[in-house]
């Protein structure tokens, strides 16, 4: 079991308003700038982008770079004008990625 | 070796300037702001006050959402494990307690506890691995491992805005004065209490830090430093080290009575597992 981001949007809104969508995305962050007890570099290892898209449309995109903390948080607004599904995706220096939805009703 | 002693200097002329030197009015001033912060209100009863207001108004930000709270996404992996069936018995945690919202409410207060079994205090942790080893025939899980600090979080998180009130009296009464002893006692190369930083300077900077009155009403917590959450064990051993004391052990028996008295010393303040520190 491993642990999974964490991603808040609100379950439904009227058409037009303005939300706020947080996430959370569990991650060490490796920076690449720090040395094990041996003296020896510890390789870089970060989520290096997070892409937010809506019903397939791009949303947000932001590229990460080393300085960003641990576990990084993201949050944003969006003006909501249809009901549909976020779909969230972390990706990695490895190429891993994590990807996590979240669906709203908009009246 | 030229590197050691340059660092125990370092770390006397750090230490020394506090509990020699006058506050500085500045950093007083500070930290009186934030005490007079309305947020704060919740976290301070009579004289005593949770390790929160002496955060910054960005780490008191990360604890005050559950989405931005990083320890949280360790208590979603234990709610996971509440409910999945693990060892011989063919049980999990939520086969006898169901729902852990009710089952654990208040259980932060009871422990450490004292245990007739084994004539000692126990703390949570050992509790959850009796659960985990006797009634469902499962591994036990290591002391700082992800599963027992989600685990520990979230039985603690149930109690979130109870104030902290535990038994020190009956047979838990011994263990509580030895723990009330290990805190006045000064210690290591230093040969500085916990009382000498966390009584006697309360508010005062110890190098970059501010130091709080070291409530554990918040743990176990996530620390900016560790990137992860931490057992209050972990942090004696910290504090231990942080003035060239020799640390015990996560679970020790001197550690679990001096949870007891931290744990009293805390009556009143308000539950705020998870909280976040710097
Ligand atoms: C040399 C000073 C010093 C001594 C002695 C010391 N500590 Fe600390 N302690 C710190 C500093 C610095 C911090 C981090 C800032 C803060 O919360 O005070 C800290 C933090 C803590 C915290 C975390 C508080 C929170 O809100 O999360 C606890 C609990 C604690 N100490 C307990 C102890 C105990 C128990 C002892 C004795 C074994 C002890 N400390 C001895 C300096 C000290
Ligand atoms: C086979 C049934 C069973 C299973 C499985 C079980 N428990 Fe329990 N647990 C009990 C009973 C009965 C008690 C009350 C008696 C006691 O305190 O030992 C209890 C007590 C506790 C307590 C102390 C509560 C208090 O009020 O002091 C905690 C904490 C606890 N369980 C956690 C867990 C966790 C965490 C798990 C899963 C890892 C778990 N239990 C699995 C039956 C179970």
């Amino acid at each position: 079991m491993a642990r999974k981001p964490r991603v808040k949007v609100p379950s439904s809104a009227k058409k037009g308003d303005v939300i706020q969508i947080k996430t959370l995305a569990p991650h060490k962050m490796e920076t690449g700038q720090r040395k094990n007890k041996k003296g020896k570099k510890i390789p870089r290892f970060i989520i290096n982008k997070l892409e937010v898209t809506f019903n397939g449309k791009p949303l947000v995109t932001a590229d990460l770079h080393p300085a960003i903390s641990a576990n990084p948080y993201f949050a944003f607004f969006n003006r909501v004008t249809e009901s549909g599904s976020f779909k969230f995706v972390w990706t990695d220096d490895k190429g891993k990625s994590i990807t996590t939805s979240k669906s709203i009703k908009v009246a | 070796m030229k590197y050691r002693t340059l660092y125990i200097c370092t770390a006397l002329l750090g230490f020394g300037l506090v509990v020699s030197c006058t506050p500085i009015v500045e950093e007083m001033t500070e930290v009186e702001k934030r005490a007079a912060d309305p947020r704060n209100k919740t976290h301070m009863v009579g004289d005593k006050a949770s390790g929160y207001v002496y955060m910054t108004s960005q780490t008191r930000d990360m604890q005050d959402d559950d989405i931005a709270n990083p320890a949280f996404t360790w208590i979603d992996l234990a709610e996971e494990k509440w409910s999945k069936v693990e060892g011989k018995a063919g049980k999990s945690c939520a086969s006898c307690h169901q729902d852990v919202n009710k089952a654990m409410k208040g259980v932060a207060n009871k422990y450490p506890q004292y245990d007739p079994e084994s004539k000692k205090l126990i703390a949570l942790q050992v509790k959850i691995n009796r659960e985990r080893t006797k009634r469902m025939g499962a591994k036990p899980w290591k002391w700082e491992s992800d599963q027992m600090l989600g685990m520990a979080a979230l039985v603690k998180l149930q109690s979130r805005g109870m104030p902290v009130n535990v038994k020190i009296d009956g047979p838990a009464k011994p263990f509580f004065e030895k723990g009330k002893e290990f805190y006045n006692q000064r210690r290591g190369l230093l040969d500085m209490a916990c009382a000498n930083c966390h009584v006697d300077n309360a508010g005062n900077m110890a190098r970059s830090n501010v130091l709080s009155q070291g409530m554990i009403n918040g743990f176990p917590v996530y620390r900016l430093k560790w990137q992860k959450p931490g057992s209050v064990h972990r942090r004696f051993i910290g504090c231990n080290k942080q003035v060239r004391a020799t640390p015990y052990k996560r679970g020790s028996e001197e550690y679990t009575n001096l949870e007891l008295f931290l744990m009293w010393r805390a009556s009143g303040l308000n539950w705020e597992t998870p909280a976040v520190r710097n």
